[in-house]
């Protein structure tokens, strides 16, 4: 309920919300669990495995048991913390992990069953039979236990992603950390302020205290107002940093609209941040550790911290008579606060027996709480003294532990925390982050006149560091209390004390997995799994560490902590990977014939990042095979257009470029003569084959360089490495042109005619034989234009800077039209290949050497070149290897298919007997049958013999005849004349 | 992780290829033997520790880079054009 005259939210609109249907008021400035505190509704969720009736327990993103589901439909959001979330008009917020509602659960049945349901139950229980595992048991678990879920559907909600860059990040905007920033903002600095509260000031907003004779939360204002004047300062609320990486790179989540109504706001949700920082301060504060004790997890039982922070900033009692149980001297001034506030103390119960004494509420000095009592939220608890036990009525209860400095960031890259036995409790190890200093609560300094100076001192020394004249400001008066506490993690007795309040962990759980010999605290994580899920063991690991410790007969540094893994606080899929759903999932390029290819009704199928036609459908066909036959027939009978712009393209200019040709490919090319391509062979220095092409000589210094689609990347890296790292002495250079030219195949026996229509001055075969390249003016354009041919007809390539490629498809496509021929995609084009022999890669699939594919004579004896040396070991030029042939059936089933494997005749069709594979298949209208291109082992030598085809995926099983792999015109003279 | 590019300055890892160790630098001529081939292609020290490495500029001058890292501490105490750098 709320309290007259106390926090900060006075005059703050009213915001109307549901939880669980029933609709609630609170203040704009409420998080959910304040609001629902206000409204005093304790009850909030159920356990993740013995669904018992749980509340919220903290203030902060450390929540564990305050998880709802926010919103309806398919945005709707799991697992969301009630003490981040803040309200807004209509926000609907549902409990989970339970059926058929919060207030009666029939699940709870879990907690009677809980003797049998300890640490490793999974593993000793559902052991057999074996094939229950995933059809009964795993389902079952899944469904008593566990926390939210999504709605299956995909996410409407608009998510983003985002770099920054600065001199100083400052890692939380409390005292220490406003201080830093303000040293290192004056100094000049870029500096970003991040915290993941909506509202900066950490603990000066949730504390009674003062900071400079004034209201701390009226200095946070100050300081912030200078703050936000600073150009050169950004401020960032709702920024969780979660994560340290590499050279100063830190990840960052801010909810940059998951405060405000989801329909029509045009802020994405989240944000996912990279931020490079050049020094970092990381003034993350502490978390407070609750105090394992029988029935410690009813709803009502709180941090202390977090009962101040209700009290303090949200104006919130989250009870009426409230206890206070704690171990140290900050735990009184949560009595002292709500006394302050009219708010009625039953007592406080102190485990030191030299506790403070207090006038105004009764202190037990040496006692515990050692048991809880009450329904679905706390009625009363039971203080164990040295006289005995007595019951103390309570509705809520603020407990302390003690607090846990925020080490989390500064351990992200391997740094383990050092315990500080004075404070009970780890602080960073200094350094473990290169560039970052823990500062303030987080370093362990726990007075807010410490953490000031440490914030201060830390600002400055970082801008100084980087070469700005930094003073430390001045520092204003401020509480400085020493740290008095006796570590007390849990109270013995029977029953359960809960460790891990979000996965049901056990004092009782934590001594189990160390009595059957799990004492590494790695292995114990696992064996009961606390620590894990959203809050990542944030309330819990200390204590239950500590536990670990005594029941190992170990101290507390001796057993050390678990691994510190990013994001410190969770971290939606759907921001990590804002942006990457849909057309953003990858890059689309697309060829200057596109818009003219989707117009003829073309399918268009991904090639890498590239978008090509399958086949051109003419009206009345109904199958890709009829147009893809009707398309090869077209190119071997009259003449075909194909986009071949998607090979790479690289220009070439130098007076080496010949020697540097030579030694990347295996074949000699500093010989050929202006106007003239050949073919070539590039190998990678293991001696197997990387990728195959034309190069055209255009002018003595200048050349053309064309890769497969496929390799093209993958080319232009190897030869800057190759001129860069091993050939620095030649004197070219090279630049991809894939981009900025167009070329278009036009191919067959109408070719000549259909270009000569084209070019401003027709082709005399005289001048253009196979294998010629030269300028062209190609309709008053400057074109180039290649006599090469990967169909095995008379082929020409024609080149015109990019713009004009669709106006030049377009024309082309005509002209062919107007000859009875037409365009063809990918798949006529993969069938004339094939019916010539020419391979792709998939024959060139990165495990096969010249040698296999019958290329052996195309490394030049006469020079080095990559790969050369390697590819002459005698295990790649073993005869029984398996090289290219071709196939074609000669069983009763007339198919072939890609994959398959060769066997001998009569042999069983398995691993051992493998004779070769089948790579490239496709049905040859010009043949009249399917044909393959397959390797074989000793393949060339087998030539006439039939062998066994099995495709054991697709259930064939048929013979076939080896055959040359060129099945169409050997000799060439199509493609020659 | 960030490298700084002796052209670009420091820039994102992800504007980088990895190639594996600078050893490739040292290509042995065609007749050196099977050891000193083997050596190169194959044999790759695996050190806890400083470690000299080729990075690709890929996305961004094209260059390739010898970038001297320690591989448990991620710490880069520089890069050097691969053309540059000693072998």
């Amino acid at each position: 309920m709320r309290v007259a005259g106390k926090g900060l939210l006075a005059g703050a609109r009213p915001v109307t919300f549901s939880f669980d249907g029933v609709r609630y008021r609170g203040l704009e400035g409420d998080t959910l669990a304040s609001a629902l505190l206000a409204n005093g509704v304790r009850l909030v969720g159920r356990s993740f495995k013995y669904h018992r009736p749980r509340g919220v327990l903290t203030a902060g993103s450390e929540e564990p048991n305050a998880l709802l589901t926010i919103g309806r439909g398919a945005g709707q959001e799991p697992n969301v913390r009630a003490t981040v979330q803040e309200i807004y008009d209509g926000l609907e917020a549902r409990s989970q992990n339970r059926w058929p509602s919060l207030g009666f659960d029939l699940l709870s049945v879990n907690d009677l069953a809980a003797p049998f349901l300890g640490a490793g139950f999974y593993y000793k229980t559902f052991m057999w039979p074996k094939s229950f595992w995933e059809k009964v048991y795993e389902p079952l678990i899944r469904r008593s236990a566990g926390l939210g879920a999504l709605s299956r559907e995909a996410n409407p909600d608009r998510y983003e992603k985002a770099f920054a860059f600065c001199d100083v990040l400052v890692i939380g905007g409390g005292p220490a950390g406003l201080m830093a920033a303000l040293a290192a903002g004056r100094a000049g600095a870029d500096v970003i302020l991040a915290d993941e509260d909506a509202r900066m000031g950490g603990r000066a907003l949730a504390e009674s205290w003062e900071i400079g004779g004034r209201s701390a939360h009226l200095w946070v204002d100050d300081v912030l107002a200078e703050l936000a004047a600073m150009e050169n300062v950004r401020l960032m609320p709702r920024t969780c940093v979660v994560g340290a990486y590499d050279q100063g790179t830190y990840g960052a989540l801010e909810r940059v609209g998951q405060h405000l109504p989801r329909s029509g706001s045009a802020r994405p949700v989240e944000c996912f941040w990279r931020i490079v920082a050049r020094r970092a301060v990381l003034a993350a504060g502490a978390l407070e550790r609750p105090v394992a004790f029988r029935n410690n997890d009813r709803p009502g039982i709180m941090m202390a911290g977090a009962v101040r922070a209700y009290l303090n900033r949200w104006g919130v009692a989250p009870g009426r008579r409230v206890a206070v149980f704690g171990n140290n001297d900050d735990a009184h001034r949560t009595a002292r606060d709500l006394v302050a506030a009219g708010v009625h103390v039953a007592g406080l119960i102190d485990s030191r027996h030299d506790a403070p004494r207090a006038r105004d509420f009764r202190v037990w000095r040496g006692a515990v709480v050692c048991d809880s009592a009450g329904r679905k939220g706390l009625e009363n608890i039971t203080i164990r003294t040295a006289r005995g036990k007595e019951k103390l009525q309570a509705d809520c209860l603020a407990m302390s532990g003690g607090w846990n400095p925020s080490v989390h960031l500064a351990c992200h890259m391997n740094g383990r925390p050092v315990w500080r036995r004075d404070i009970a409790a780890f602080v960073p190890l200094p350094g473990a982050v290169p560039g970052l200093e823990a500062v303030g609560a987080a370093n362990g300094a726990f007075s807010t006149a410490a953490c000031l100076r440490e914030g201060a001192e830390a600002g400055a020394r970082a801008a100084e560091a980087l070469g700005f004249g930094a003073a430390v400001p001045d520092l204003p008066e401020a509480e400085d209390d020493p740290c008095r506490i006796a570590p007390l993690w849990s109270v013995p007795g029977r029953g359960r004390a809960w460790l891990d309040f979000q996965n049901d962990v056990t004092v009782k759980d934590v001594k189990q997995a160390a009595a059957e010999n799990f004492r590494s605290v790695e292995h114990m994580k696992r064996y009961t799994t606390q620590g894990m899920a959203t809050d990542q063991g944030k309330n819990s690991n200390v204590a239950a560490l500590a536990v670990l410790a005594d029941a190992t007969g170990r101290s507390i540094p001796e057993t050390g902590t678990t691994t510190f893994r990013p994001p410190y606080s969770p971290v939606s899929i759907a921001a990590l990977g804002a942006g990457a759903q849909g057309k953003g999932f990858a890059p689309e390029r697309f060829s200057t014939s596109h818009a003219a290819s989707v117009e003829h009704g073309a399918p268009m199928i991904e090639a890498g990042l590239w978008y090509r036609p399958s086949y051109f459908p003419k009206p009345g066909e109904t199958h890709w095979r009829q147009s893809c036959d009707r398309e090869v027939r077209m190119v071997r009978e009259a003449v075909g257009v194909c986009d071949v712009s998607t090979l790479g393209k690289i220009d070439l200019q130098g007076p080496d470029v010949g020697a540097f040709l030579d030694f990347v490919y295996t074949n000699t090319f500093s010989t050929l003569k202006v106007g003239r391509v050949r073919y070539g062979l590039m190998l990678r220095e293991d001696g197997f084959v990387m990728d195959d092409g034309t190069c055209a000589r255009l002018g003595e210094n200048r050349w053309l360089m064309t890769t497969t689609t496929a390799a093209a990347g993958e080319v232009m890296r190897h030869l800057e490495w190759v001129h860069q790292a091993l050939r620095p002495d030649l004197d070219l250079r090279f630049v991809s042109v894939t981009e900025q030219w167009a070329q278009f195949a036009v191919a067959g026996p109408k070719a000549r005619e259909l270009l000569n229509g084209l070019l401003d001055a027709p082709l005399a075969q005289a001048d253009w034989p196979f294998m010629a390249c030269g300028a062209v003016s190609v309709l008053g354009v400057r074109g180039r234009l290649f006599r090469i041919s990967f169909s095995g007809e008379q082929g020409y390539e024609i080149a015109v800077p990019a713009r004009f490629g669709d106006s030049l498809f377009r024309e082309l496509v005509a002209r062919a039209e107007a000859l009875g021929g037409g365009p063809y995609g990918m798949e006529a084009l993969n069938v004339l290949r094939i019916e010539k022999g020419f391979i792709t890669h998939a024959e060139i699939h990165g495990r096969t050497t010249a040698y296999d594919i019958g290329m052996q004579g195309m490394v030049s004896e006469k020079k080095d070149c990559i790969g050369k040396t390697l590819s002459q070991r005698a295990g790649l030029m073993d005869p029984d290897r398996e090289r290219l042939v071709g196939l074609k059936p000669v069983g009763a089933v007339k198919q072939i298919t890609a994959g398959a494997h060769l066997f001998n005749r009569g042999e069983a069709p398995v691993r051992v007997n493998d004779q070769g594979y089948v790579t490239s298949v496709g049905f040859s209208p010009t043949l009249g049958h399917m044909i393959g291109l397959a390797f074989l082992r000793r393949g060339p030598e087998r030539i006439g013999e039939v062998v066994r085809l099995v495709d054991h995926l697709r259930g064939i099983d048929t013979e076939c005849e080896v055959v040359n792999p060129v099945f169409y015109d050997p000799e060439g003279g199509r493609m020659r004349g | 992780m960030r490298i700084p590019c002796p052209i670009c300055g420091e820039r994102d890892r992800r504007e980088f290829y990895y190639k594996g160790a600078a050893v490739a630098l040292d290509r042995p001529g065609p007749d050196a033997g099977e050891a000193a081939w083997d050596a190169y292609v194959y044999l790759r020290e695996n050190p806890a520790g400083r470690t000299r490495e080729l990075w690709y500029h890929e996305g961004g001058c094209g260059a390739w880079l010898v970038v001297t890292r320690d591989t448990v501490s991620h710490e880069i105490f520089g890069a050097e054009l691969a053309g540059e750098a000693d072998v």
